[in-house]
């Protein structure tokens, strides 16, 4: 084994393709982190252009500018664009980029799965958009409109383009499951010496978490949907009352995926902000061993809280007390993490780069998330709460404050090490407070519509929702727009600037800043050694 | 605690001191926000039953909840940010852990949500006991109406959108929204029920998924092809109460409205027989049996007819 990775390593030292084969044929973690990361910078661009034709319809009341059924579309395809296309893709994309180079591996245990698990995605991505984009030339019935959650028996009513989605579904699920195998491995076997669990960096530890996750969900919404697959195409009944089956059996299926999906999307935005907050707070993480644990006990509770998706379908007493209760439990792990990050500031010596301005914007627009999480775990109060828009604020709360915020962070955080320039921080401090104010401006008056009685997924609305809707849709153009400026200022960070050193920032500890910047094509060819003043932190750091 | 108090120099002394003084300026300040941020809003409607009177009174007590952790946690970080700073020379301590204090925050929370969970069952039981009603309704859903049949009296009827609004949301309809009256928000038939009464009603559907939920009666319910689900609810004021489908229900999801009018008992016996000879009338005068109307206008015509 080691004979064969020195001869392939030798052999892309001397002639590393360049052009498309490069990207095409690439084994090698950093250029496949980049693939993804590109990858889902697109498809946030494209899941966004689709949120801003929803905030245009709804600018207003009436409508104006596309039909309820395109609206419904739009809906379905922005949630699965940004959730399988965005926030997992780019994810995936910093693991594989930081986690060999935070244990101080040399690559992925898996390099040539790694390269086929990314190249599923463009395919995949391709099948998703296929009917709505021919939809759009007049071709077909669009896309599938049945909302990202794909409800029968709504969603076997429509045309064959659910077709397109279940194996669209199919093909991200072999990417996730190869991606997560491929972390899990690296993460269990290609730790330096002296890199003990407990010495791992939090961004290692929660994705090595999310990895089982991945594993454990991903087939059973892969079953869910090919269930719909059989009872819209070949006569099944399973979700079918009058074929015996039970359409509420769908929704638990679904949500025993669509609970820890939700955590896979974001325990690695709390690793992400677990790495910045020490340093530039210039101090160790708080709590280092309870972070741990409090990812484990939210991994574990993700899988019996499914069904608070589905307070209102009629399940018995027990059963909607029995998720009230798993539900609200999550608050207890979850504050710790909060609790722990504002310790790890406290008393710090802070300073307020664009990364550290993402976290601390995290932190406190997760916990408001959070709150109204905590929110919707009351069954009675869910029985009003429950699909309004009182729902869209608190999950886009968690989602776009939540990990987009994180994601963003870990860029600004680590992208000198990709490219080694610094990005301009006029910038992107620009971008941080255009986006902090705009998202607030966009999902915060959602609140307000929910509670005075909006559904969500509704393409026109009564006359008192009027005016929360029109603040909403500014703010979503301004928050939208704001991406571009995030677009621009990535691409001239890889272009060129200021010189970065390997350090980067002053507080900056963990064996990624060990290598130059740009982290060369191959490092940790010969593993460092690991011992308590290079871990980046671990409890029994002074 | 005492080695710790004869431990803390001068310096630190003036540390603690600036961060109280920060602190409570920090406070103050979310506190004005947070009172501004529900000044602005909407909240929940209380409502016209005991069941939504409770659930308000639940909400508020939760966001109440959450907003006390929300303003200590936000001093806390707020404070730190203020003081706590490389620029103005601030030097970082190296403390990382400390059992005591994770233990107190583990604790506590837990304490506030056992608190939390007791109203939450209580109220929860409440509303599962659909027993003793006086009147049963089974709702249907269709794409896109509703169907009210009274199980006792005999009534049935279609309900959904009227006509102005259909017109008025009608692609570029160039009709004034703003003009309709309800917008989106009236239907043709109304439910009508007595007050003071225990309903009891009786949800299902046709062909999708539709959710029944007129908020200020404080709940809503799917309603599910095949299967039946059950709610009740007793409405203690007259009135007109609106509400919508909730659940994807296909491209008019959003249009059709649920509109209920709760009128005395009086009232409601007689338009209960209004509605019976109405009905028999019309039995008598067509034989024709309607199917189920498509969604445009038929269910109209043919409760309306007479």
């Amino acid at each position: 084994m080691s004979h064969e990775t020195t001869l392939e390593q030798a052999e892309h030292h001397h002639e590393h393709p360049t052009g498309l084969a490069r990207w095409l044929f690439s084994t090698n973690h950093k250029e496949i982190g980049t693939l993804y990361l590109v990858f889902s910078l697109i498809m946030f661009l494209v899941g966004g252009a689709m949120a801003l034709v929803i905030r245009a319809e709804l600018f207003v009341p009436g409508l104006q500018l596309v039909n309820p059924e395109f609206f419904n579309q739009m809906t379905t395809m922005h949630a699965l664009v940004m959730i399988f296309g965005a926030v997992m893709p780019a994810f995936v994309g910093l693991a594989n980029w930081m986690v060999p180079l935070m244990i101080g591996a040399p690559d992925m245990a898996l390099p040539r799965m790694n390269n086929w698990s990314f190249w599923i995605l463009p395919f995949a991505f391709a099948i998703l958009l296929m009917p709505l984009a021919l939809g759009l030339f007049g071709i077909g019935s669009g896309g599938p409109a049945s909302g990202w959650t794909l409800y029968p028996p709504l969603s076997l009513q429509g045309g064959t383009n659910i077709a397109f989605v279940i194996f669209a579904i199919h093909l991200m699920g072999i990417s996730s499951i190869m991606g997560a195998i491929n972390i899990i491995v690296t993460i269990l076997n290609m730790r330096a010496p002296g890199m003990t669990l407990l010495r791992m960096p939090l961004f290692v530890w929660t994705w090595l978490i999310t990895g089982f996750l991945l594993i454990a969900v991903m087939p059973v919404l892969a079953g869910a949907v090919t269930m719909l697959l059989t009872d819209r195409f070949f006569g099944t009944s399973f979700f079918n009352a009058a074929g015996g089956g039970d359409p509420v059996m769908y929704q638990h299926i679904f949500w025993f995926f669509g609970h820890p999906e939700v955590y896979i999307m974001i325990l690695p935005a709390f690793g992400v902000v677990s790495e910045i907050l020490p340093t530039f707070s210039r101090k160790p993480l708080f709590g280092y061993t309870s972070m741990v644990y409090a990812t484990a006990s939210i991994a574990f509770l993700s899988f019996i809280v499914w069904a608070h998706h589905m307070f209102t379908v009629g399940m018995p007493l027990g059963g909607n007390l029995f998720f009230m209760y798993a539900t609200m439990v999550i608050a207890v792990p979850t504050g710790v993490k909060v609790f722990n990050w504002v310790s790890t500031m406290w008393r710090g010596s802070m300073s307020f780069e664009t990364p550290m301005l993402f976290a601390l914007g995290f932190i406190v627009l997760f916990t408001i998330g959070g709150f109204s999480g905590l929110m919707l775990a009351i069954v009675p109060a869910d029985f009003q709460y429950h699909d309004t828009y009182f729902v869209v604020a608190h999950f886009h709360y968690v989602l776009v404050t939540g990990s987009v915020f994180a994601i963003m962070a870990g860029v600004y955080y680590w992208l000198p090490k990709w490219t080694g320039y610094m990005y301009n921080e006029k910038l992107g401090k620009l971008h941080f407070w255009w986006s902090a104010i705009s998202v607030n401006v966009l999902f915060f008056p959602q609140h307000y519509l929910g509670l005075a009685g909006m559904p969500r997924r509704i393409p026109d609305y009564a006359v008192q929702f009027a005016e929360f809707n029109m603040i909403s849709s500014i703010g979503g153009f301004a928050f939208g727009f704001a991406q571009l400026l995030f677009v621009y200022i990535v691409w001239q960070a890889a272009r060129g600037g200021e010189r970065a050193t390997g350090q980067v920032w002053e507080g900056a500890r963990g064996l990624e800043w060990t290598v130059p910047s740009p982290a060369p094509l191959h490092t940790f060819d010969t593993p460092p050694k690991v011992d308590d003043s290079v871990a980046s932190h671990a409890d029994n750091l002074a | 605690m005492p080695g710790v108090v004869l431990a803390i120099t001068g310096e630190s002394r003036m540390k603690r001191t600036n961060e109280l003084i920060v602190a409570l300026a920090v406070m103050a300040v979310i506190i004005v926000v947070t009172w501004g941020i529900y000044a602005v809003g909407d909240n929940m409607p209380n409502g016209v039953t005991p069941f939504s009177k409770d659930v308000y009174q639940l909400h508020n007590v939760i966001l109440a909840v959450v907003t006390v952790i929300g303003v200590l946690v936000f001093t806390a970080m707020f404070t730190s940010i203020v003081v706590h700073r490389k620029s103005k020379g601030y030097e970082a301590a190296k403390f990382s852990h400390s059992t005591a204090a994770e233990i107190t925050w583990t604790a506590i929370p837990v304490l506030i949500l056992i608190v939390m969970a007791i109203p939450a069952t209580r109220v929860l039981i409440d509303m599962e006991n659909t027993g003793g009603a006086e009147i049963n309704i089974k709702v249907t859903g269709y794409q896109w109406l509703w169907k009210y049949d009274y199980l006792e009296d005999d009534i049935s009827f279609y309900s959904m959108l009227d006509r102005e609004s259909n017109r008025a949301r009608q692609i570029n309809s160039g009709i004034d929204v703003y003009g309709v009256d309800n917008y989106l928000l009236e239907v043709d038939n109304r439910m009508i029920v007595p007050t003071n009464t225990k309903i009891r009603l009786l949800l299902t559907a046709d062909d999708v998924i539709h959710s029944w939920w007129v908020p200020d009666l404080g709940w809503k319910r799917d309603a599910i092809p095949g299967m039946v689900n059950e709610a009740w609810t007793l409405i203690e004021e007259e009135g007109v109460y609106r509400g919508q489908c909730a659940e994807l229900c296909g491209k008019d999801h959003g249009f059709m409205p649920i509109v209920v009018e709760a009128v005395s008992p009086e009232a409601y016996r007689e338009w209960v027989e209004s509605r019976r000879s109405e009905q028999a009338a019309q039995a008598d005068s067509s034989d024709e049996i309607r199917p189920i109307p498509a969604a445009d206008e038929s269910s109209a015509l043919l409760v309306d007819r007479g």
